[in-house]
């Protein structure tokens, strides 16, 4: 028997953490490709070779 | 530490929530029906937006209005856990805080109207405020408690995705959007008169003024018939604005004609009848509403999209 038993609150903590740390990714990726959008008006491209000019 | 203070860890544990009970505080059904007609209502407005800013304000908005959901939910916790339709929510479930939800509530509100501002325009931004204000402070604290117009002028709030959906595409207001807030906001009193005939004593034990309760099952069937017939004339009217068609005007006339019929089949029938079979035809009614406004919804999508081919409005 293990001496390490898993208590159905350990899963329901653990489901949790990971729900809130992909909500917390696809908001970030979210954001990012809006600032994407907004600052490149959706051309990225041509943005890019606009800095580098 | 005694006895007691480790009992009532323990219980503190036990009821610790899960991601999915979270979720459930949204009302993910509600939202589902937020998204689309805040969908429908950006790809009707005549101005096409970026994918990825209408991807993101069709999320913001969503958000709002889970926000908004989760505060209905710490507000009315307490009838919650007397009507049967809604004690397995959360928080009368013993899952969730009620101080929980309110401040997931209260962030995600937050969150919903700044990042809709920054990713449409202050407009939208502002129309999710208000919407959010409008379901959880002037439906949910004042007027479902208080009179049986609740839910008539509560409806305003499920009614204005389509609108800040038109918002977040043109910046502006104009007639049409307000059409699509007119049908949603006069099909919600015949939609929830005829759940609550068959919820029969729920709203009565929760203390709930709903028209069956201050006028009885009579007056509120003969307001689901006024309603409906109201509502026919709207909904069948839009066929003829710039958001209607051919497509649109053949599902409205259809839908229309079952849902009168349902109407008028609720009026003739009286309690014992209703009784007799279960309110059978009282459910199927509520059944229809759900499907009647996404086909009228899905219609006015289905113009909009078609319209770039020649296909829908009636140009």
């Amino acid at each position: 028997m293990s001496l390490k038993v898993e208590h159905e609150l350990h899963k329901r903590r653990f489901s949790r953490n990971v729900g809130v740390g992909l909500t917390l990714v696809f908001l970030i990726a979210v954001v990012f490709g809006l600032t994407v959008v907004k600052v490149t008006g959706g051309d990225f491209q041509a943005a890019l070779q606009g800095v580098q000019q | 530490m005694t006895d007691a203070s480790l009992n009532g860890q323990t219980q503190s544990h036990e009821a610790e929530a899960g991601f999915g009970d979270y979720f459930a505080l949204l009302k993910p059904r509600v939202m589902s029906l937020v998204v689309f007609t805040a969908l429908v209502g950006l790809l009707a407005a005549p101005i096409s937006v970026h994918p990825m800013i209408a991807f993101a304000s069709i999320l913001f908005i969503a958000v709002g209005a889970g926000a908004s959901g989760a505060l209905n939910m710490w507000w009315d916790a307490d009838i919650d856990q007397i009507m049967r339709r809604t004690k397995g929510r959360p928080i009368p479930a013993g899952k969730v805080d009620a101080d929980d939800a309110l401040y997931i509530g209260l962030a995600l509100s937050g969150l919903s109207v700044v990042m809709l501002a920054l990713a449409a325009n202050l407009l939208a931004g502002f129309m999710l405020a208000f919407t959010i204000f409008f379901y959880a402070v002037i439906y949910s604290m004042w007027l479902k408690r208080s009179t049986p117009q609740n839910i008539v002028i509560g409806g305003a709030a499920g009614a204005f995705p389509p609108v800040i959906g038109w918002v977040v595409a043109t910046g502006s207001m104009s007639l049409e959007p307000w059409l699509m807030f007119a049908l949603i906001f006069m099909w919600t009193p015949p939609h929830f008169w005829a759940l609550a005939l068959f919820m029969r004593s729920d709203y009565d034990d929760a203390g709930v003024p709903m028209l069956t309760v201050t006028h009885g099952r009579r007056v509120t069937r003969n307001n689901i018939l006024g309603y409906t017939v109201v509502l026919a004339v709207l909904a069948v009217g839009t066929a003829f604005t710039s958001i209607g068609g051919p497509i649109y005007l053949t599902a409205a006339v259809i839908l229309n004609a079952l849902f009168l019929k349902g109407a008028w089949d609720i009026w003739r029938r009286d309690e014992v009848i209703s009784d007799a079979d279960n309110f059978a035809v009282e459910k199927r009614f509520f059944k229809l509403s759900l499907l009647y406004l996404f086909l009228h919804f899905g219609a006015i999508l289905a113009e909009a999209v078609l319209a770039p081919y020649g296909l829908g409005g009636w140009s």
